[in-house]
């Protein structure tokens, strides 16, 4: 495995290598523009709606889970707006997560300059004792997320949610308005297309804004390589199991798993008919559960 | 401290992005079998998550339902209570040769704005044809949409022909209708595929049932549909996103919808036309970029000069800008529940831009689902037409015809995207600003001025034959409004003919000339808060249309229409007598060359009618078109 112990050292290395061969004199003038690939034209889509929602909305945060898919869209936000992110990283804490995520957290987010705050979730005793036991944690977690938002006042939110992870995020608009409340109304989602968003939430209530909904969890790995990005090291595998999604440590599960770098992660997903959120003990309960919590304003 | 930070590689990856990725849309009539069109697909493809298949069984034999293909699909506890598809999904699998990201859409009218989501984001389509039903009202509307979305590509799936017992006669008879409606729309099917999705025929695999038919599977048909290229050929368009200032740096940020760009470019930025070259391609973490950026790019350009430029602004190249308008012809599809009707107040997105804007008329309305193409005024919901619209602002835009990518807009309603549609063509009735001219901006606010006098500017044009009280109207409505405290401007025809127009005859191209100055002097005093009130013969229905092009929402058309021989027994100026006796060989009364209007506010006869008594009915049309007000309230419902 390969490990390096700074972010800048990594960035540095790579800048240099660019640079030199940016700066070789002698680049033809009408030289024919790089083709993009498909991750570029992830990046450019996703940087894309990052900055209409910083010019449409007055008021917006990042909601960052430490995982990996919150990262690359904390990278992403920092090329969208030229190496700094001009709004809040939000943390809804179930101060359930693990050990690593908690390090992770308050390292990076010293090191990219974010305007991290963290904000607690109420006690689950006040919480539906009815809910099966991960359902009552995600709802646990909604309630700290609807506190957060009444304390700031934030009327659009960033959050990091894939169509390919789950069915009804699939099918989510890239802006999706909630209501007062903070659900999602299914059935009357406004119509959106040629990157034209519904951008205007009514008084007292916000948006989500999912920029990389677009993107696989292979995709996410692709990146995350591609780039540099620093990851937890839960993802990858130790003792024969990794985790493929982080979450509170009382409901995920690790998976069996060999893939012990992000190149055996993506030959491992190559050829997986599991799906992501398997370990989730979430989606699970019932046949609707995660359709339910998504309507009364879950992720 | 345990973090791990991989190196960076540029490398392609080994988990097959670097196969094309192609993005398709399966429509068609609800329960035509979209979903379960979808559903055998992931399953013949082995693209199913372990378990599911089983699960889903499960899940239907306790619910008591037989199972489903489309239950794979279906995802919302309400679809598969009502078996409709509600909401757009996206699923992916592969062929041999791609990635495919299947788009499964509704095919319920109640739900068309998904299936509108869904469709917009797609490289090609599927579209979907119960054997048996045939083609119905959403496969043609459906089909018309997919041409307004600009999907060119689409493969027609004729589906359940086990349903017709595998028919050759009855596949042919669907293949022949649809291909003949989407050829009419501009669109030629890539295939037309006979199967039967429940079983499996035609999906993945020839069977013997559909022996007859030597066509590509639904698998082979996908497989042949290509990814939308990037329009690197086209002239660049840069629209602006946003101005960042975060250091000491004034970085231009935007996404390359056309062409390409870098350091060095001469660039031209619309509507204003001003000019600057690109000084530095910026980017994050290495910075500047040196290569060139091509379309498909969000970049973030600094320029060499301080110039004001905004949101919505669009970069060119010189000599290869786009136009800038304030007015647009474009063909839309209407999705809010109340129809969309002219003189509706509505908001335009264009590329970045947004602009207040009025629906200057409707020149088509049709319902694309019907067979009937029967014409209506009003555009009513999931129906599309033909618009004219008139901007508050200018903007910079191109026929959809040059530029997909900034030919096409949304209007919204109420902070809610309510239709979109194609740019037709850019009214070129205000050219572009040569870069050397900068217009200067009057002081004031429209509202200030309208606080003040009462009433919005507007271009009250009275037309009619010579003698036929045109200037005695105008003068009396001068007075009037001037009475209530307003500020109204008479334009007399014959007297602009004394002074600007002096240089002007009778020939066809010289009334037109006359006719378009006198609307260009209108228009500035209108757009300045004053009632220009013109009063000129201008015979030609051609020539009055320009003149409602240029003042846009502020014409107000009056046809004063005194029968020709009482304007002739009156004759204030001598003209008809000089006429009669062969002195003023074009002159309009006589030649019978009067072109009456039709779609004018007001006809006023003054054969049969005091003048104080038809000044009254100008300012009740004044009143009821929202020129005149006397209340604060209303004022505030103008600006």
């Amino acid at each position: 495995m390969h490990l390096l112990d700074n972010e800048s050292a990594a960035a540095g290395t790579r800048s240099a290598a660019l640079r030199n061969a940016s700066s070789v004199p002698g680049i033809p003038a009408n030289q024919a523009p790089p083709t993009m690939d498909h991750l570029d034209e992830l990046e450019a889509q996703s940087i894309y709606i990052l900055r209409e929602a910083f010019a449409r909305l007055k008021k917006l945060a990042l909601l960052w889970s430490l995982g990996k898919d919150s990262n690359v869209m904390i990278w992403l936000a920092r090329k969208a707006f030229f190496g700094r992110v001009p709004f809040p990283a939000l943390h809804v804490d179930t101060g359930k997560k693990f050990p690593e995520m908690y390090a992770f957290r308050d390292r990076f987010g010293k090191e990219w300059d974010l305007d991290l705050r963290v904000e607690p979730c109420p006690p689950i005793d006040s919480v539906d004792p009815t809910l099966p036991p991960a359902a009552r944690s995600a709802a646990r977690k909604t309630e700290g997320l609807k506190l957060a938002l009444n304390k700031y006042g934030f009327d659009g939110l960033i959050a990091g949610i894939r169509r390919d992870e789950e069915a009804t995020r699939a099918k989510e608009r890239v802006f999706s308005p909630r209501g007062l409340e903070g659900e999602w109304d299914v059935r009357d989602q406004p119509p959106e297309f040629w990157d034209h968003f519904n951008a205007s939430p009514p008084q007292g209530a916000h948006l989500r804004i999912h920029p990389i909904l677009h993107w696989t969890e292979a995709d996410i790995w692709a990146y995350t390589k591609r780039e540099g990005i620093p990851i937890i090291p839960l993802y990858l595998a130790k003792d024969g199991k990794r985790y493929r999604s982080l979450g509170d440590q009382d409901i995920t599960n690790p998976v069996a798993s060999s893939a012990s770098s992000i190149d055996e992660i993506l030959d491992e997903l190559e050829n997986t008919k599991i799906p992501e959120r398997a370990g989730r003990a979430l989606d699970h309960e019932t046949e609707d559960a995660f359709e339910r919590l998504r309507v009364a304003g879950y992720l | 401290m345990n973090m791990i930070l991989p190196t960076a590689s540029i490398s392609a990856t080994p988990n097959g992005t670097t196969r094309p990725q192609v993005r398709i849309v399966i429509v068609g009539h609800v329960d035509h079998g979209k979903s379960t069109l979808v559903g055998r697909l992931l399953h013949e493809t082995g693209s199913l998550p372990d378990g599911k298949l089983e699960m889903l069984k499960a899940v239907s034999a306790r619910r008591g339902m037989p199972f489903e293909w489309s239950f794979l699909l279906d995802a919302l506890q309400t679809e598969r209570d009502q078996g409709i598809t509600i909401d757009t999904t996206q699923i992916r699998f592969r062929t041999r040769s791609r990635d495919v990201v299947l788009i499964d859409a509704p095919g319920h009218a109640e739900f068309l704005r998904n299936m509108i989501t869904g469709a917009s984001q797609a490289d090609g389509a599927v579209l979907i044809i119960d054997a048996l039903e045939g083609v119905r009202s959403q496969t043609r509307r459906h089909g018309y949409l997919l041409h307004l979305l600009g999907v060119k590509q689409v493969a027609v799936v004729v589906n359940k022909m086990d349903r017709v017992d595998f028919s050759a006669d009855r596949f042919k008879e669907i293949s022949d209708e649809i291909s003949a409606h989407l050829i009419g729309l501009g669109v030629t099917p890539t295939a037309v595929v006979p199967i039967s999705a429940r079983d499996g025929d035609g999906v993945a695999e020839h069977t013997p049932r559909i022996g007859w038919y030597k066509g590509p599977t639904v698998v082979e048909a996908l497989d042949a549909l290509e990814p939308a290229p990037p329009l690197a050929e086209l002239p660049l368009r840069l629209p602006v996103q946003a101005i960042y200032k975060f250091d000491d740096r004034r970085i231009v940020a935007g996404r390359i919808e056309s062409g390409s760009l870098k350091a060095g470019d001469e660039i031209v930025i619309m509507p204003t036309g001003k000019i600057a070259k690109i000084k530095t391609v910026e980017s994050w973490p290495v910075t500047p970029v040196h290569a060139p950026q091509g379309a498909g790019r969000s970049v973030g350009i600094t320029l060499d000069r301080e110039l004001f430029l905004e949101r919505g602004d669009v970069i060119g190249h010189s000599g290869q800008s786009p136009r800038d308008t304030r007015r647009i012809r474009a063909r839309i599809f209407w999705l809010h529940d109340k129809p969309l009707t002219k003189g509706e107040q509505i908001l335009i997105r264009l590329g970045t831009r947004e602009s207040r804007a009025t629906v200057v008329a409707i020149e088509k309305a049709i319902d694309p689902g019907a067979l009937s193409n029967e014409e209506n005024t009003a555009i009513a919901r999931n129906h599309v037409g033909e618009i004219d619209i008139s901007l508050a602002q200018p903007v910079a835009t191109d026929p959809y015809t040059d530029n997909p990518r900034t030919g096409r807009l949304v209007i919204e309603v109420n902070g809610r995207i309510a239709g979109g549609g194609l740019v037709l063509s850019v009214d070129a009735g205000r050219p572009a600003v040569p870069i050397d001219i900068v217009p200067v901006e009057s002081a004031l606010r429209p509202d200030e001025r309208s606080a003040r006098y009462h009433h919005n500017g507007a271009v009250v044009w009275l037309t009619g034959l010579p003698g036929s009280g045109k200037s005695t109207l105008a003068r009396a409505l001068e007075r009037r409004l001037f009475g209530n405290g307003g500020s109204p401007i008479l334009l007399d025809g014959d007297t602009f003919r004394a002074g600007l127009n002096s240089d002007l005859g009778f020939s066809p191209q010289d009334r037109a000339e006359n006719i378009r100055r006198l609307a260009e002097v209108a228009t500035h005093l209108a757009r300045n808060g004053h009632i220009a009130i013109v009063a000129a013969v201008s015979p030609s229905t051609a020539d009055r249309a320009a003149a409602r092009r240029i003042a846009d929402s502020a014409f107000r058309e009056i046809y004063v229409a005194t029968p020709a021989e009482v304007c002739e027994t009156r004759d204030p100026k001598g003209h008809y007598a000089k006429a009669r006796s062969g002195g003023l060989p074009s002159f309009t009364g006589i030649t019978n060359d009067y072109q009456p209007p039709t779609g004018n506010e007001l006809t006023i006869d003054t054969s049969n009618r005091s003048v104080s008594d038809a000044t009254d009915e100008i300012e009740r049309m004044l009143a009821t078109t929202g020129i005149l007000f006397d209340e604060l309230t209303d004022l505030a419902a103008n600006i």
